[in-house]
This record gives structure tokens, C-alpha cells and sequence, in this order.
């Protein structure tokens, strides 16, 4: 992985480290609330209590390992989680002195502690047991899946298309949140148990999927999403209309790309957020979201949309591109039209509204389409809504022989889901087999 | 407009201007720090005990964190002063020429010879003290040479050499009292068979602070050993005020002036002592963590809080709470307190319903539920299997345009009904553990129940002559 400098420097972080003493000072504010809502709030139910009390009283081993057990990527879920609406938010001093704890730069702090002393994950049992897993997909929920079976001793293979393993933590949370190489230092203490990645190993046939059936005894699918939506309009095929998430990706594993002065950004939600704000750490003086609907419909969370505005994005809201202007220097601008929404509900355009925002670069971030080809590829495997439909206790899906987690199941949340999913399948695949064997 | 509270005291006749003193410790080292100690507004100053010059280590001292606030203990294994004695008489001088108005006592540490003392008596009177104090107390060091509570420890020694000290002395005579015996009363009565004026408590308590765990070393490490020191500060605190009123509520020294000492630290520390009877209040360790100026909110706390009570002086409230410490046998047994949560303060942390399951009685439940009010009601739930509910429950981060967060029905924020816990009035035990873990100010609070039945004490209920527990009188 290529990562310069500039990158380093454009990107630091948005909420740094705590240093010792002001972590200690901190983890003393926690009240210890017994069934504390903050664990109720996390999808993976980190014991939050159990280790903000293991940091003020100087277990930093301990306290990391207390994570570890919940969420073995617990370090990129301290730094890419939207606490805001999870464990912070459920914390109960906004009742009382108002000023929830900070428990993600707790948890960061002692994960940061746990790798600088060259910590490694535990096994969760001695056993080994002969069964084999393919985990297809290198994001968060096979991440989890494959650490939780490995940890009971059963031989897992991870199957990723790209070079890089992580998913969307390693190619598309924002640099200034979760850096490309902390996602890919925490995936090595997976791979230290023992689970054996393949890279740039794509499955998507029938054919891919019935070898590895004959090789393995289960298959977890944590394939994410497929394409991002194209904006479908004339001229989104130019070379300057970016996919959010390739843009993403490409600045934080690769080198900077090149950046235009004005940039029109396509979406509300976080990852447009996201790639807005990068552009204008990248250098873009004018970066303005455009979104169809009003403030209020726009699905980032509160606090994203606060950070993009302090970064100096701009929005217009009730914006609709209709085509976009180039000349054979590029890009001159996108058209758009205002919307509104009719008596019947629907949006629709304002007739002689039309006019245009100047830029040289288009960022679209509208969403992904499913996996449909791979997906439909798995035998018996029922899908709802172009997602996979399993139990959501187990991730075991209408094939005995597959398990789902993350985005491919949820349609898109958060890293944390993800996590929360595949170990969850993880536990019961390998309490089936351990039934088994006893 | 009422007039502002006046803060002199005449404590067994030394005369000061409020009753904050600096202890007989590192703040009253030297001359120079005195006066400033004066400029900062403290009412006097007991001097850094004076006597044969010592040879100090490196280092002295060690503390004790609690949840990260440093300095809850102090402990210290410094000796008297190691400035020649002519130093520090020639700097008494000045001091009390300069400053007139405050209250300097000299402590004294010298042999156990009578010629000795009456040497240090008359040069520290000579050089201006407005008092003595004997320190009959450091733990540590003079204890192996026969001085401090080597003395202190011995109700025999305590008396003669106070003897001694007031056969020569025209200033005011303080012992201060060791807290290292098993009853510090036995030694506040041998000071006042001796002519004491007055006692100072507690010095400081024999202590090992800790031990490094790398190292294996316990504080304060000096090179590669340590020693047993005296321990100080807000910890002690309890400890100083019990031993206070075990003196000033003694048949025999009630009555007899105290100045306290022991953890004193604000103006409401301050209050306590002096309403358990003490005259002047010491500090030692508040001033080492924060510097002289903290004396300016105990001043202006302890003044603001008397005009409030309307005392006018010092002595108006002084020794108040005295009487109210009895033993427990003259306590109500039909005296009944329960505990009331308040649920509109209640934020949820549930720590009350934990304390009372596993430290106390018992009788707090998590059973308020929102459903059905036929619905299924689970009684005893224990902690368990609460805890183990929800980590089994799926939770999902919510987004803001699918998941219209079910808003909690009692307003945003608000505690869910579920999280604030129910009191069984009829088990409450009235132990008050509840209330002290709770952190929020009044969301539980005691209340009264009338029980109907009149005031009887376990004296009163075993005064029939036999002493047998209620339940087999009964019968």
C-alpha cells in the first residue's frame, strides 16, 4: 500500500488520542452503571463500563482484551462508529451533567495501548477442530466470522477480490477517522490466529461457489454491496464523474488524486459527507453537496452534516442534476433543476428552474446496487429486496450451508453491524459443529 | 445590614485572628514562608518543629490517587527541622515583630531531659512564640531516638514531660496527641495531669503508602529501601474526627482546648472540627497540594455559612455537634427511614438497584414495566439474568431516515420507565447504601415512617435487668 505524506498531513485525526493521564482522568467520570445502556446500545454489547473501569485502574491489558472479546475490530469501531447515535449516545449523564463520557477515544486509547505493547488476540478454545470455512469477502463481518471460528479452533479461509483486506474499513472510511493502516495493523492480529487470506480472488460465479463448496463445510457470504447507482444522466459518463467510493479509496490507498477547483458532490448521506470533505482537504475551494430533498430527509447523521458544514461544504438542497457540460478541457458544469414535491408526493422538477453549478469534478455517492449476479449465483439462497434474508440471532440463511452477515444482509450499516453480524454467525456455526463433536 | 462574622478566636489564650492555622510541617518551614503564609491570610502558624538539627533523606514523601485525583493520602518520613536552631529563633523574631496580630506557636522536640526542654522553652518564648505545642507525635524517625510518640505513646512520659515543660513555660502549653495508641483519651488525660493548656489531634498515622510493582519498592523509595511514615491528608479525616470527640466528649478533658488536625482541606472540613469542639483547626497537606492561598475560601466559606446559621463568632457553634455523638446503645431502635427515588431525577445508571442486591438488603427492583397491567410481571429478576438479557438482545445502529427512533414516551433523554428502579418499602432496612451510591443530589432520599411505636434505646430495652436480645423477652 502507497500512502503519502500529503495524505497523512490533509487527514489527521478528527478526535486524537487521549493521552495517559487525561485517559485515566476521563475513565474516572464513568459512573459504572450496572446493565449500562451504552452496552445495550452497541451492536457487538462491548462491556463499556467493565473496561473504562480497567483503564482508570491501569489494566490496560485487560480493558483491550474486555473489547476484543465483544468486537475483535474493536480499534476501528473506537475511531469509525457513530457513537454519537450508539454507546454515547445512550450514555446517562446527557440526563445529568449532560456531557456523556467519551468512550471512543477510550476505547481507542486502550486498543492504541494494546497493539504498541505487541498484543495478540486469545483463542477461545485449544481445540482443533477439522471443519473448514470459507469467508467470502475480506469487510468487518468476515473479519468477525473468521476471527470468532478461528478463535474456537476451526479452520478458516478468507476469500477478498482486492488487494488489500478490510472492506470498506481499509478503502472507505474517511482517512481522518480511520487511516488505511490502522485498519490493515488491526487485520493482522487476525491473521495471526491463523486464518489464511486469498487476495485478489474474486468469487462470483456458480462455478467459483460450487468448488469452494466441495472444499468447505460452510460458507459465510460478507460480500457488502455491489456498484454505486450512476447518476443516469447525459453526460455521466465523463471521466471526471467520479464514484464516491473509488474516490475514497483511491485517496487513501494510493496517491492523492488529482482534485479540480470546484466540486459538485451527488448525495446526502455519509459517505457523500465523507468524499466532500475530502476534496476540500485535497485542495477544492468550492465543494458543494447537491441533494434532491430538504435538510431534513438527508440520511447522514446530524453530526456528519455539522462536521461537513465547519469543513466548508456547501449545500444545496431540493437539487436535481439533469445533464452535465463538458468541452474538450473538461468538465464545465452540471445542470440542475430545483425540485419539488407535488400534491400526488412525488418529486418533480420546477419547470424553467434550470440552471448551472460551475465545477470540473463530479463526485456521485447515491447508493449501491446489490451483489445481484454473486447473490444469485448461491443455490436456495432467498434474498428480500436484493438482500440476503437470514435469522438475525445465527446469519443462517435458507441453504444450511451458507451463513450472511453485514451490508449484503442490512442494505448498508454501519462497521459495527457488520461486526455484531458475522460473529454472530461465527458462534453459531461453530456451536453447531462443537454439538457435534461432544 | 448584619454585621460580618467575626472569625478571631482566643484559643487558651493565644489570640487570633481566624481560627486557620498552618501545622507544625514543611509550609512552616522557614520564616520567609510564614509571612507570606500571613500575606495569604492565615490566622497562625505552628513553626516546623525546632530542636536539635537533623539530617534529612531523599526522598520523603509518597501519596495515595483515588480515581484520579491525586492526593487523597499523604504520607511522609521528613524529620523535625534540619535548620540550626538559632536560625530559626532569629527568624521567629522577625516574623512576630513584623506580625504583631498572628498567632505563632513554636513546636518543640527536644531529649527527653528536663534541663533540655527547659533550654528550647525558654529560648523559643524568649524569641517571641505566642504558644508551644509539643510534638509528642511524629511516627516516624524520632521515634527510634526516644522523641516524638516514643512520648506520646506512654501516658507516664506524656505527663512528665509536660510537667517539665510547664514548670519553666509562660506561654500557652498544646500536646499533640499520636493516634498511633488504641485509645488516644488515655493520653489527652496524662497531657492535662501534666498542666497541658490544650492538645492538637491527630498528628500523623504510621503508613506505608504503596509499593511499586515493577520494582517491588515501597514509596517514598529511598535507594532501594523505604520506612514506615506518617500518613495524612483528606483520607484521614474520619479517623481525626472521631479521635476529636472521643477527647472533647472525655468526662475528664471535655473541655479542655483542641485544635484539630487531619485532612482539614475546606471550609466545611473546618466546620466539622469546630463542631466537635475545636478551637482552632490545622492544615497541612491542602496547603502543600495547592499552596497558602487556598486559606482565602476557607475564610470566606466558613463566614459565609455563618452568617447564613446567624453565629456571629466562632464560639457560637463551637462544639454544637459534641452532644450528638452518644454511644449506640442510647440510639432510637423505632426510629424507621426509607429510601424514596425520585424518578423524575432518576437518569437510570441503576447502581442503587447493584448496591442493594449485592451489599445490602435486597429490595430494589427493576420491574416497572410500560406493558399490560396484566401482563406478565417478573418479581425477581435478579441481576444476572438482567445483565444477561441484554447481550443477547440484537441491536442495530440506527439511521436517521429508516429508523425514526421510537421516541422515549416520557420526553427526549427522559429515563426509560424500565431503567428506574422501585424500592420495596416494606423490606427497605433504611441503610442508607442506596442514597450513597446514587450521583445524583437528591434523587434518593430517606424519608421518615412513622412507626407508631415510642422511642426505646437498646439501654433502655435491656435496663430491666436482663440483658437478653428483644425477641426472647418476648416470649
Amino acid at each position: 500500500m502507497r500512502q503519502s505524506e500529503e495524505i497523512a498531513e490533509r487527514f489527521p485525526d478528527l478526535h486524537p488520542p487521549f493521552e495517559a493521564q487525561a485517559a485515566i482522568a476521563e475513565s474516572n467520570r464513568c459512573l459504572n452503571c450496572f446493565d449500562a445502556p451504552c452496552m445495550a446500545a452497541c451492536p457487538t454489547h462491548i462491556d463499556v463500563p467493565r473496561f473504562i473501569g480497567k483503564i482508570a485502574r491501569d489494566n490496560l491489558r485487560g480493558s483491550a482484551l474486555t473489547i476484543l472479546d465483544a468486537n475483535v475490530l474493536g480499534a476501528s469501531c473506537s475511531r469509525a462508529c457513530p457513537v454519537e447515535v450508539l454507546c454515547e449516545g445512550a450514555c446517562v449523564l446527557h440526563r445529568y451533567n449532560k456531557k456523556p463520557i467519551e468512550i471512543a477515544r477510550l476505547q481507542r486509547f486502550a486498543m492504541d495501548s494494546f497493539q504498541a505493547a505487541g498484543g495478540t488476540l486469545l483463542r477461545k478454545s485449544q481445540e482443533e477442530h477439522p471443519e473448514k470455512i470459507a469467508c467470502i469477502g475480506a469487510g468487518p463481518a468476515s473479519l468477525a466470522c473468521a476471527a470468532e471460528l478461528r478463535q474456537r479452533g476451526f479452520q478458516v479461509t478468507v476469500f477478498e477480490r482486492r488487494p488489500l483486506p478490510g472492506g470498506l474499513n481499509t478503502y472507505g472510511v474517511a482517512e481522518y477517522k480511520l487511516p488505511a493502516r490502522a485498519s490493515l495493523e488491526e487485520i493482522e492480529l487476525i491473521r495471526g490466529l491463523g486464518v489464511e487470506f486469498r487476495y485478489e480472488t474474486e468469487i462470483r460465479t456458480r462455478q467459483d461457489l460450487e468448488q469452494l463448496e466441495r472444499t468447505f463445510d460452510r460458507l459465510f457470504i460478507g460480500v457488502g454491496l455491489g456498484a454505486a447507482h450512476r447518476l443516469g444522466i447525459p453526460g455521466d459518463d465523463h471521466r471526471d464523474v467520479i464514484d464516491a467510493l473509488r474516490f475514497i479509496a483511491r485517496y487513501k490507498t494510493s496517491d492523492p488524486p488529482p482534485i479540480a477547483e470546484s466540486v459538485a458532490v451527488i448525495g446526502a448521506g455519509n459517505t457523500a459527507i465523507d468524499a466532500a470533505n475530502a476534496a476540500r482537504r485535497l485542495g477544492a475551494s468550492n465543494v458543494a453537496i447537491l441533494y434532491r430533498r430538504a435538510e431534513r430527509h438527508m440520511s447522514a447523521f446530524a453530526f456528519e452534516y455539522e462536521h461537513a458544514k465547519q469543513e466548508g461544504v456547501r449545500f444545496l438542497w431540493r437539487v436535481m442534476p439533469v445533464r452535465i457540460h463538458s468541452d474538450e478541457h473538461g468538465i464545465r458544469s452540471i445542470e440542475c433543476v430545483q425540485a419539488a414535491v407535488g400534491e400526488d408526493g412525488v418529486l418533480a422538477a420546477v419547470s424553467g428552474s434550470n440552471f448551472h453549478f460551475d465545477c470540473q469534478q463530479i463526485i456521485y455517492a447515491i447508493g449501491q446496487s446489490p451483489l445481484l449476479e454473486l447473490l444469485s449465483a448461491c443455490r436456495g439462497l432467498e434474498l428480500s429486496h436484493g438482500r440476503v434474508a437470514v435469522d438475525r440471532a445465527t446469519g443462517a440463511t435458507s441453504n444450511p450451508k451458507y451463513f450472511a452477515g453485514g451490508d449484503c444482509v442490512n442494505g448498508g450499516r454501519e462497521v459495527v453491524d457488520a461486526v455484531a453480524d458475522g460473529k454472530r454467525a461465527g458462534v453459531a456455526i461453530a456451536q453447531a459443529f462443537e454439538a457435534a463433536h461432544a | 445590614m448584619p454585621k460580618a462574622p467575626d472569625l478571631a478566636v482566643n484559643f487558651a489564650g493565644i489570640r487570633s485572628p481566624n481560627p486557620f492555622w498552618l501545622a507544625s510541617a514543611p509550609p512552616t518551614n522557614c520564616g520567609e514562608q510564614i509571612m507570606r503564609a500571613f500575606d495569604a491570610g492565615w490566622g497562625g502558624a505552628v513553626w516546623k518543629t525546632i530542636g536539635e538539627p537533623i539530617v534529612n533523606v531523599s526522598s520523603r514523601y509518597s501519596s495515595i490517587d483515588w480515581n484520579g485525583q491525586r492526593m487523597m493520602g499523604l504520607n511522609n518520613i521528613e524529620l523535625i527541622s534540619d535548620r540550626p536552631l538559632e536560625v530559626n529563633l532569629r527568624e521567629i523574631a522577625d516574623v512576630k515583630k513584623r506580625y504583631p496580630k498572628n498567632a505563632i506557636i513554636a513546636s518543640l522536640m527536644v531529649e527527653s531531659k528536663r534541663e533540655a526542654w527547659h533550654t528550647v522553652v525558654a529560648q523559643a518564648e524568649d524569641a517571641g512564640a505566642d504558644g508551644l505545642e509539643l510534638n509528642f507525635g511524629c511516627p516516624h524517625g524520632m521515634s527510634e531516638r526516644g522523641m516524638g510518640s516514643a512520648v506520646g505513646q506512654v501516658p507516664e512520659y506524656t505527663e512528665m514531660i509536660t510537667t517539665w515543660v510547664k514548670e519553666k513555660a509562660r506561654t500557652p502549653v498544646i500536646v499533640k496527641l499520636t493516634p498511633n495508641i488504641s485509645d488516644i483519651r488515655v493520653i489527652a488525660r496524662a497531657a492535662k495531669r501534666g498542666g497541658a493548656d490544650a492538645v492538637s489531634a491527630i498528628n500523623t498515622i504510621n503508613s506505608i503508602t504503596g509499593i511499586d510493582l515493577d520494582t517491588l519498592i515501597p514509596r517514598p523509595n529511598v535507594d532501594g529501601k523505604s520506612s514506615h511514615g506518617g500518613y495524612c491528608g483528606p483520607a484521614v479525616k474520619p479517623i481525626a474526627l472521631n479521635m476529636v470527640q472521643q477527647v472533647a466528649g472525655d468526662a475528664e478533658t471535655g473541655g479542655l482546648p483542641i485544635s484539630g488536625i487531619g485532612g482539614i482541606a475546606t471550609w466545611k472540613d473546618a466546620a466539622e472540627f469546630i463542631l466537635l469542639g475545636c478551637g482552632t483547626v490545622q492544615i497541612c497537606t491542602a496547603a502543600m497540594h495547592y499552596g497558602y492561598r487556598i486559606v482565602e475560601d476557607m475564610i470566606d466559606g466558613l463566614a459565609n455559612w455563618m452568617e447564613e446559621k446567624n453565629y456571629a463568632s466562632i464560639e457560637d457553634f463551637r462544639g454544637l455537634a459534641v452532644p450528638k455523638v452518644t454511644e449506640w446503645k442510647h440510639l432510637n431502635l423505632n426510629y424507621k427511614i426509607v429510601a424514596h427515588i425520585d424518578e423524575a431525577k432518576c437518569i437510570g445508571c441503576e447502581l442503587c438497584y447493584i448496591a442493594c442486591w449485592d451489599g445490602a438488603h435486597q429490595c430494589i427492583y427493576l420491574d416497572r414495566v410500560s406493558g399490560p397491567v396484566d401482563g406478565p410481571v417478573d418479581l425477581h429478576t435478579k441481576p444476572a439474568s438482567i445483565e444477561a438479557a441484554t447481550r443477547t438482545t440484537i441491536t442495530v445502529t440506527p439511521i436517521p431516515k429508516l429508523d425514526a427512533h421510537a421516541a422515549a414516551s416520557n420526553g427526549k433523554n427522559a429515563t426509560p420507565l424500565a431503567r428506574i428502579p422501585r424500592i420495596d418499602e416494606t423490606e427497605c432496612v433504611g441503610c442508607n447504601l442506596c442514597s450513597l451510591v446514587c450521583p445524583v443530589e437528591n434523587c434518593i432520599t430517606m424519608v421518615e415512617v412513622a412507626t407508631g411505636a415510642k422511642p426505646e434505646t437498646w439501654a433502655e430495652r435491656t435496663a430491666a435487668g436482663d440483658c437478653k436480645p428483644p425477641a426472647l423477652t418476648q416470649h
